[in-house]
């Protein structure tokens, strides 16, 4: 089962925290704060040794996008190279969803993101890992979104992007 | 404050507005900031306008999920809102409860249920699969059971789109309401044969999960698990069927011999690494007697130590470390690559090599691998350096140092290691030395020239992270004195100035030790006289003493190197303990005089010294020192005439001391308090009141058993030892004023005293405490009983004997006795959840004794996921018949394996690899047999 995923910029600030088994705002933050301080230099293997903050069996993984630091914390139940490609087909969706997608896509676009997300990890289970098959279903969402906004977003221009 | 107005609709601020604000703010403001927001969305939130409200919310669980703010106090709302009808509106409501409801505290939760029913039966998938995962993120159990009709409709939904999530949702609805297992485990069981990849990939995740918990329930699901293991393509679905066999097969060997062989085909076939190496992992991990196929793993591990990425490195170290398990020759056949990735950049990727190196290791090449060890640490950084060290040690110390034959070697290795510079296992070292001089007597000789080496070297002095193996060394100087050739040497090196550097404690072990050398050197130049009363070199240190009066540092280091050339053959003559005649040829009276005169200069400040260990040691050397002097000097004045009555009491003194010192120290078991008898009518359960009257007169005889020194023989000395009292007290003191001090702070006596024996790893403290104890009655016998001499039988090379106590090994091999504790306790925790929910569940709930019993462990056991798989499992096997009852579903199942085979045999003709499958199929069923036969009442049948 995936444990979490969690997303946070090279300076350690989070950007998306997403945790399958209830965890306390304050244990998020503070287990936000360790990963970020256990990062890695470049060129090496993408594990991290995270007994200490989840117990045993529990595996971490992390990928660099240019400032965005992607990490899936999963356990045994998951092949370790199969997260790293599903990592790939999450930054893919992004990257599409958001035509090149950047830090600041992922910062303003918070209930997006967690959309996506949803959309390729129910629970803790992988259901969809073709990008295009995500991107298809999110767009569905935005329109049915839209369209049940028509009126309130037709009368001033207040609200947002 | 009034409630929102059209003002506040109007100018609310959006989910960007806060977070630009948030941006903009400078620096330390950001909390400001955000609680002004807070305040903001506080008055916000309670619009009646639901997109007020919705923004609100928005804005609140933004800043929620990543700034930690507060908003269990919102849980209302997101209820409220989630039966807007906007999409955006509901989604808003569905996310701030998924990220911020806890599943067993949250009390709105239960609101939500009806919103949730509607949803889940909505004809909008999207709509649906909001509803699925929120339910999966708060499931709680009233949760779970409210909604599992809805749940059961969902599972064979029409939608693709909408059954993979349903089934994704399952597996936290059976964990928190396992009696929906008897309602939805047949549809769930259904969706293995879906030829659509999306739920057969939700599925088998969900059986992987499941299968992980407790893998024996699953067992009668493997003809359909092996179906997919041969037909399906799909590399995810594969590698989560894999996974399940990896479970599976270690419970029925003949599953393992009919997977093994699509397993490899995978392995071979495939070009996706991660199926590569979930079949590789499979092979070793759960497949490893099939020795060909063990083999192409390997083959294939091989290929991912050769890969430039280091992730795949990274994995194919620790698949051979799985390997060398069962397989040593795997890591020996890929010992040059596991060598190289000791000097890999990345850490992980050492640290597994290193791992495997230590797996390698043995009794003939533990010196060879220490050694590229060594030079690998040499080079390393202090962290991963220290990582080596601490491998060694551990290897190296393993069951009472197995792998070590020559301990002359480890000692010095042991030495070595300390001298590294980025060395911070100090306190490892220091242990290994003492408990080395205390277990290996063939040692000793070795551990002595080790300590004189370190002790000796003044650089040392000032690494505070070696004062460890500093006072290791001091201790073994001092308590092994007399192994070592040149005893005026040692003292000089534990009296040097930059023992100041040293820590209060580990100087008070240099203290100790300089006074167990000065009473050796003063009992062998009283022996050597009594043997030889002419005094055989006397004259020749006289003069040089008459040479520099006064100056007696200069004196003893000028007698030093004087003797040194002349000594160094004689220690070693027989291995064991020189004759004093011989190693003290040299020692005069001139020449203990200048010793003494040394200690004395060096340890008279610090009689004044604030810490009191220090203080109390160097006093009771000065105090002795005080005593014998004047003895000393009187001899070296009136000669011959005077010389032989103030020697007397000297001497006497002197040999009571090191009859104290001389006794051999051995390990003292962790469990030798409990063999102390306890003293009739002593009740220790007892209030500790009731103690304190009771210990005045039956605990005497414990004091003395717990005593310093040889009492008997000391008495008569007592009155001399004024300045040693510390030390000596419960011999200079008479037995009443013991027993009356007993009586004042009885309360404290046993205890305290008892910890001082059992768990004193410090290394000094030991000696006159464990020397007296084992003077005394009750503790003769403890060591008797405890101390096992082990010697390894018909061994070629002679093996020094390494003394272990009979039951200090769960001590010893710490690591592992803590672990199969923790299996006792998991082991017991779970009989006595079963046990209760038996006892109990017939009292709590008469309609329906399974699902009370569920209840039950729900309740009581929302942190004890396993054992409540228990429950899910042990419900399985009636899943089929709630309905229709056993015989009846039994008779289905038939049906079905009918079907299926007679589907196998038309693909019997079109190829081999379906004929293959379809004896599978029949095997296992065979197979399924025998596990039914093996485990009735657990396995379900309905497969048959």
């Amino acid at each position: 089962m995936i444990r979490g995923v969690i997303i946070m910029n090279d300076q350690g600030k989070p950007r998306l925290v997403k945790f399958y088994e209830f965890q306390p705002v304050e244990k998020q933050q503070e287990l936000v704060r360790s990963i970020y301080r256990s990062r890695r230099a470049e060129n090496v293997s993408n594990f991290v040794k995270v007994d200490s903050l989840f117990g045993p069996d529990v595996r971490l993984v992390y990928k660099t996008f240019a400032t965005l630091y992607f990490v899936f914390i999963f356990d045994n139940s998951e092949n370790e190279l199969a997260m790293l490609d599903l990592m790939q087909v999450f930054v893919e969706t992004l990257d599409k969803c958001f035509s090149n997608v950047c830090e600041l896509d992922v910062v303003f676009n918070f209930k997006k993101v967690h959309t996506i997300l949803d959309e390729i990890i129910l629970g803790g289970q992988v259901l969809e890992t073709s990008s295009s098959e995500v991107v298809k279903a999110v767009e569905e969402i935005s329109k049915m979104e839209s369209n049940g906004n028509s009126i309130i977003s037709s009368i001033p221009g207040w609200q947002g992007r | 404050m009034a409630g929102p107005s059209l003002m506040d609709s109007l100018f609310q601020r959006s989910v960007d507005d806060i977070i630009k604000g948030i941006r903009l703010s400078p620096p330390g403001t950001e909390s400001t900031f955000i609680a002004k927001s807070l305040d903001e969305i506080r008055r916000e939130i309670k619009s009646t306008d639901p997109q007020t409200k919705a923004t609100a919310l928005h804005k609140l669980t933004y800043l929620h999920s990543l700034h930690g703010a507060d908003m269990s106090w919102a849980a209302f709302h997101s209820v409220e809102l989630s039966s807007s009808s906007a999409h955006s509106h509901k989604r808003i409501a569905f996310l701030a409860a998924s990220l911020s409801f806890n599943p067993s505290t949250t009390e709105v939760i239960l609101l939500l249920t009806h919103q949730l029913r509607k949803d889940l039966s909505s004809s909008n998938v999207h709509e649906v699969s909001l509803a699925l995962s929120t339910l999966s993120s708060i499931c709680n159990p009233d949760l779970a059971r409210d909604l599992t009709p809805e749940l059961f409709t969902l599972l064979s939904s029409s939608k693709i789109f909408v059954r993979k999530k349903a089934i994704a949702a399952v597996l936290r609805v059976f964990e928190q309401y396992p009696d929906a297992v008897l309602v939805c485990f047949k549809r769930v069981v259904e969706n293995l044969e879906n030829g659509d990849m999306g739920v057969l990939s939700a599925v088998v995740g969900l059986f992987c999960e499941l299968t992980e918990k407790d893998p024996k329930s699953y067992l009668p699901l493997a003809p359909e698990f092996y179906k997919i293991l041969v037909d399906c393509r799909n590399n995810w679905v594969l590698i989560k069927v894999i996974k399940i066999f990896a479970k599976l097969a270690p419970l029925e060997p003949r599953l393992g011999k009919r997977v093994v062989e699509p397993i490899c085909e995978h392995m071979g076939r495939t070009g996706a690494k991660s199926l590569a190496f979930e079949c590789v992992r499979t092979i070793v991990t759960s497949l490893s007697d099939h020795d060909s196929a063990v083999k192409l793993a390997v083959g294939k591990l091989r290929e991912f130590l050769l890969d430039d990425d280091p992730n795949l490195k990274y994995l194919g170290l620790q698949a051979l470390a799985i390997v060398a398990r069962t397989n040593m020759w795997a890591v020996l056949e890929n010992k040059e690559l596991v060598v190289k990735a000791l000097s890999d950049v990345d850490v992980n990727i050492k640290l597994e090599a290193l791992r495997l190196v230590m797996c390698m290791v043995s009794e003939d090449n533990i010196m060879e691998i220490c050694r590229i060890l060594i030079s690998h640490a040499l080079k390393s950084d202090p962290e991963f350096c220290n990582e080596i060290l601490d491998f060694i040690l551990l290897t190296c110390g393993r069951n009472f140092y197995e792998v070590i034959f020559d301990f002359d070697w480890y000692v010095s290795f042991l030495g070595e290691m300390a001298r590294i510079p980025h060395c911070q296992k100090g306190s490892e070292i220091e242990s290994q030395l003492v408990d080395i001089g205390m277990r290996v007597k063939d040692a000793r000789l070795q551990l002595v020239h080790v300590a004189r080496d370190l002790v000796i070297d003044p650089a040392l002095l000032g690494n505070p992270f070696i004062h460890g193996v500093l006072a290791a060394a001091a201790w073994v100087s001092g308590e092994y004195i007399e192994l070592s050739r040149n005893p005026f040497e040692i003292m000089e090196a534990l009296l040097q100035p930059r023992t100041s550097l040293l820590t209060p404690s580990v100087r008070a072990v240099y203290i100790q030790s300089a006074f167990k050398v000065i009473i050796f050197c003063l009992n062998s130049y009283l022996k050597l006289n009594g043997d030889d009363p002419s005094y055989p070199s006397e004259s020749t240190y006289s003069d040089v003493k008459s040479d520099y009066p006064g100056r007696f540092e200069t004196v003893a280091s000028q007698l030093l190197s004087d003797t040194e050339p002349d000594n160094p053959n004689m220690v070693v003559k027989h291995g064991q303990k020189p004759s004093v005649s011989s190693k003290m040829h040299h020692l005069t009276l001139e020449s203990l005089v200048a010793l003494v005169n040394l200690v004395e200069t060096n340890l008279g400040p610090l009689a004044g010294s604030n810490e009191v260990e220090v203080q109390e040691r160097a006093s009771n050397v000065l105090g002795l020192i005080k005593l014998i002097k004047p003895k000393l000097l009187g001899c070296l004045d009136t000669r011959e005439g005077d010389k032989a009555n103030g020697e007397l009491k000297a001497s006497e003194m002197v040999e009571l001391i090191f009859g104290a010192f001389s006794e051999d120290l051995g390990p003292v078991s962790l469990n030798a308090q409990e063999r102390v008898p306890v003293p009739d009518g002593l009740v220790l359960k007892e209030n500790l009141r009731d103690l304190e009257e009771i210990c005045g007169d039956i605990e005497l005889p414990l004091s003395t058993s717990f005593s310093l020194v040889k009492l008997q023989t000391m008495d008569a000395t007592s009155n001399l030892e004024h300045h040693s009292k510390e030390e000596f007290e419960p011999s200079t003191e008479s037995t009443s004023l013991l027993a009356e001090h007993r009586k004042r702070h009885g309360l404290y006596y046993l205890p305290a005293e008892n910890a001082g024996i059992i768990s004193n790893d410090y290394p000094p403290a030991h000696d006159p405490k464990d020397k007296a104890s084992d003077e005394t009655e009750d503790l003769v016998k403890l060591t008797e009983q405890s101390l096992v001499i082990k010697k390894k039988p018909n061994q070629a090379k002679s093996r020094p004997v390494v003394v272990k106590l009979d039951d200090g090994e769960g001590f010893k091999v710490a690591a592992k006795a803590p672990e199969f504790k923790a299996d006792l306790i998991s082991g017991a925790v779970q009989e006595v959840l079963l046990g209760n929910e038996a006892t109990t569940s017939s009292s709590r709930r008469k309609s329906s004794k399974k699902s009370s019993k569920r209840r039950e462990m729900d309740e009581s056991n929302v942190g004890v996921p396993e054992s409540k798989n228990e429950i899910v499992k042990a419900d399985m096997p009636e899943i089929g018949f709630s309905s229709s009852g056993r015989r009846k579903h039994h008779g289905h199942g038939k049906e079905r394996k009918h079907r299926s085979s007679g589907k196998d045999k038309v693909h019997d003709h079109k190829d081999k690899q379906k004929s293959e499958h379809g004896h599978g199929k029949h095997k296992s069923r065979q197979r399924a047999d025998g596990a039914l036969a093996a485990q009735s009442p657990v396995i379900p049948d309905f497969l048959l």
